[in-house]
């Protein structure tokens, strides 16, 4: 088989490739994502006016299914952003592509399993989507209970089959994300290229690596809370309901068990892209190395010790709550070792200002507003007043919206010219920086007035008073939907249009890892002999 | 396959093996924190968990504290269920009997459990209970009415606990939910926060 190049339907169905696994999440993420972002758009496009009338106009449905309607399309968008586009792109995209190219592997430990992984992924996405047309709430179809199906919302609360639906949906993405995890520990403990220690091993693998340990033990505690829900809703079992001598709060507990390390989970490999990029184009190896890696793993560590912090307000001991201040305040210390490390990483660099880098740098600026937001929300205090309001929507979306998504960004200008062997136009790249860069301010950064002055998430409705910010941040969302459109012009021009011109190392002399000792793109199959690492210093 | 990519392949499915068995160990670790959750919030009274004793205590001690009675119902409940005191006041280590009056309005038998737990949440540890009607499932038939008794003291040991120096009332609180048929799970506190 070694060489054999499979072509047609059966290179995809049957792929044993990592290179086309992780072309193939790429673009699952794409359309995933474009879907989110579209239910985004409903909920922005309903949110611009107080009062209920878009959804009822568009959908041609009554005030009272609207409000369903709007909950249903922030759980899907919840759902949708985190398990189908943020973690297919960033793990199981550039992770497949890119991880065995930096490590000097010729593919990942267990192909096979690799192509169940990924073709697990579309099943269920799509059990998600049948899950919005089937009856959630009574006679209404969908769950509309939040990403976090807190119980009893989630069990009494929908009876129908909608929850079910988005259960199995999550069973099927759990499996699919563990199997990956397996795949991914076992190929950079025992596939790295002779010398290629652990300490010389480039950052991405290391975020890989740390991301794939924090799947395999926080994804497994979904799985258990999430079937504890079905077998509440359907087989007469009462984990979660007092009436049987259960505890609701309990599930909060799992949720965030697995909940917590799963925001880590999200931007660590978004760490690990933004130190290749910000090193790239200073040319300068990465300031604090070390520190750099130890930071991600001290940071996967902590995440797992902290998830109460997401529960000031059920009723938590004065103790309880001490200790999750301060647990949760240590985090922004590994945190800022890595802002300070990119930063001096540029310090004295020579940099150029192309696509990546832009939005590498504007990953560092925006996730550092996310911290500081965070670290307002860590004081149990400040939280029970903020506790799920605007101000927390904007604090996640900075981390993730601007921090993650911008890292994906980063990643597909920074790789597209190695993964196609086609190179963007810059300036078309850098105007659709500029654009969106601007839109999702301007969607996020009002909405922590919003939360401040204490308007709630998740309702479809606002009183009058929080007009002014709710428009601009509606007006935000239609600026970021250009910068959208125009990203899918620049990526659809550079694959179908530009030339296969791109040389092995585009990037010059600041890209010093392996995947640019290959040709643009790589060879079907890549290291039949192993590079030698042993004789390198650098990572 | 070469004999190398043969020794590769053993030594990545022994890798392989070992993950996916911390994947189960931690699946099977969230299914051991159901039970693990409730013996940690009786052990330790969190989430003001009272404690359940056998023997009344020995020392009473000078301080007073005012304990209040508090009755409620989950909305599938329909059983009137109210305390027949709003409070008492008695001295740390004295025994205390309050009683409870529960009314079935319907015309068939309900069986119902109670929750339990004290307020503020710290001195779960030090209140305890002798004898209690939420220990056990209660059966009213139609029309039937019943006055419930608990027997309780508070701690002593509360007077040496300088966190527990400004409590001068407790809230005992009880929530009565309908068992249905054939669900026969045993009687369990409301377990921590």
């Amino acid at each position: 088989m070694a060489g054999a190049t499979p072509t047609g339907w059966k290179r995809w169905v049957y792929s044993t490739n990592h290179k086309d696994i992780g072309i193939m999440y790429i673009w699952f993420a794409f359309f995933a994502g474009l879907i989110g972002f579209g239910m985004s758009g409903i909920i922005r496009m309903e949110l611009a006016e107080p009062g209920i009338q878009f959804i009822p106009s568009v959908f041609g449905i009554t005030e009272d299914q609207a409000r369903h309607m709007f909950n249903v399309l922030t759980t899907g968008h919840g759902l949708i952003m985190v398990f189908f586009m943020v973690m297919p792109a960033l793990i199981g995209g550039f992770g497949n592509y890119f991880v065995p190219l930096m490590i000097g592997a010729p593919d990942m430990a267990f192909p096979r399993m690799n192509n169940i992984s990924f073709w697990l992924m579309p099943p269920s996405f799509i059990l998600l989507l049948l899950s919005t047309f089937v009856e959630g709430q009574a006679g209404q179809p969908g769950f509309g209970g939040g990403w976090t199906a807190y119980a009893p919302l989630s069990t009494y609360g929908h009876t129908g089959p909608a929850m079910d639906f988005a259960i199995f949906s999550l069973h099927l993405a759990g499996a699919s994300s563990i199997m990956g995890a397996i795949n991914y520990i076992t190929t950079i403990w025992n596939m790295r290229a002779p010398g290629m220690t652990l300490h010389k091993m480039p950052l991405f693998s290391w975020s890989v690596l740390i991301t794939a340990v924090l799947l395999l033990l926080a994804l497994p505690v979904l799985a258990g809370a999430i079937t504890m829900l079905l077998t509440d809703r359907n087989f007469g079992t009462t984990f979660f309901d007092p009436a049987g001598g259960g505890d609701p709060i309990l599930f909060q507990h799992l949720f965030w068990f697995f909940g917590h390390p799963e925001v880590y989970i999200m931007i660590l490999p978004a760490f690990g892209i933004v130190s290749h990029i910000v090193s790239t184009f200073s040319k300068k190896s990465i300031f604090g190395y070390l520190g750099m890696a130890y930071a991600m793993a001290a940071i996967g560590f902590i995440g797992f010790i902290v998830w109460a912090h997401h529960m000031y307000t059920v009723g938590l001991s004065l103790n309880t709550k001490v200790y999750f201040v301060a647990a949760t305040m240590v985090i922004a210390v590994p945190t800022g070792v890595k802002i300070f490390s990119w930063v001096a990483t540029m310090w004295g660099g020579s940099i150029t200002f192309k696509t990546p880098m832009l939005y590498a740098i504007a990953f560092i600026l925006l996730f550092t507003v996310g911290g500081v937001t965070g670290v307002v929300l860590s004081n149990a205090g400040a939280d029970v007043a903020l506790h799920d309001t605007y101000y927390v929507v904007a604090h996640f979306h900075y981390v993730l919206s601007l921090g993650a998504v911008f890292a994906i960004f980063a990643g597909l200008y920074y790789w597209i010219g190695k993964m196609s062997g086609r190179q963007y136009p810059e300036w078309a790249g850098q105007l659709q920086f500029w654009v969106t860069f601007i839109g999702v301010n301007t969607i996020f950064f009002p909405q922590h007035f919003l939360g401040l002055q204490g308007m709630p998430r998740r309702y479809v409705d606002y009183p009058d008073a929080f007009t002014y910010w709710n428009q601009i941040s509606s007006y935000g969302y239609l600026i970021t939907l250009v910068g959208v459109i125009m990203f899918i012009l620049v990526f659809a021009y550079t694959l179908f249009f530009a030339k296969k011109t791109v040389p092995d190392n585009q990037w010059g002399e600041g890209a010093t890892t392996l995947e640019w000792t290959l040709s643009s793109p790589p060879p079907f199959h890549q290291f039949n002999e192993l590079p030698d690492m042993s004789k390198s210093t650098g990572h | 396959m070469t004999p190398q990519s043969a020794v590769a392949d053993t030594k990545n499915r022994r890798v392989g093996f070992i993950f996916a068995g911390v994947a189960f160990a931690m699946l099977g670790m969230a299914y051991a924190a159901v039970p693990l959750y409730e013996i940690f919030c009786r052990v330790t009274g969190y989430g003001g968990t009272p404690q359940r004793v056998e023997l009344s205590s020995v020392d009473v001690i000078d301080r007073v504290i005012k304990v209040r009675f508090n009755a409620a119902t989950h909305r599938d409940m329909p059983w009137d269920f109210r305390p027949e005191q709003t409070s008492q006041e008695l001295k740390v280590g004295e025994q205390g009997l309050a009683y409870y009056e529960a009314y079935n309005p319907t015309d068939k038998p309900i069986v119902g459990r109670a929750t339990y737990n004290v307020s503020p949440f710290k001195v779960g540890s030090y209140f305890s209970k002798i004898e209690c009607f939420c220990f056990t499932e209660q059966r009213l038939e139609p029309g039937e009415r019943v006055s419930m008794p608990v027997i309780y003291y508070i701690e002593p040991d509360i007077d040496q606990d300088a966190y527990m120096s400004d409590v001068v009332e407790i809230t005992l609180s009880y929530t009565f939910f309908a068992v249905e048929e054939g669900d026969q799970s045993p009687p369990s506190t409301q377990s921590g926060r």
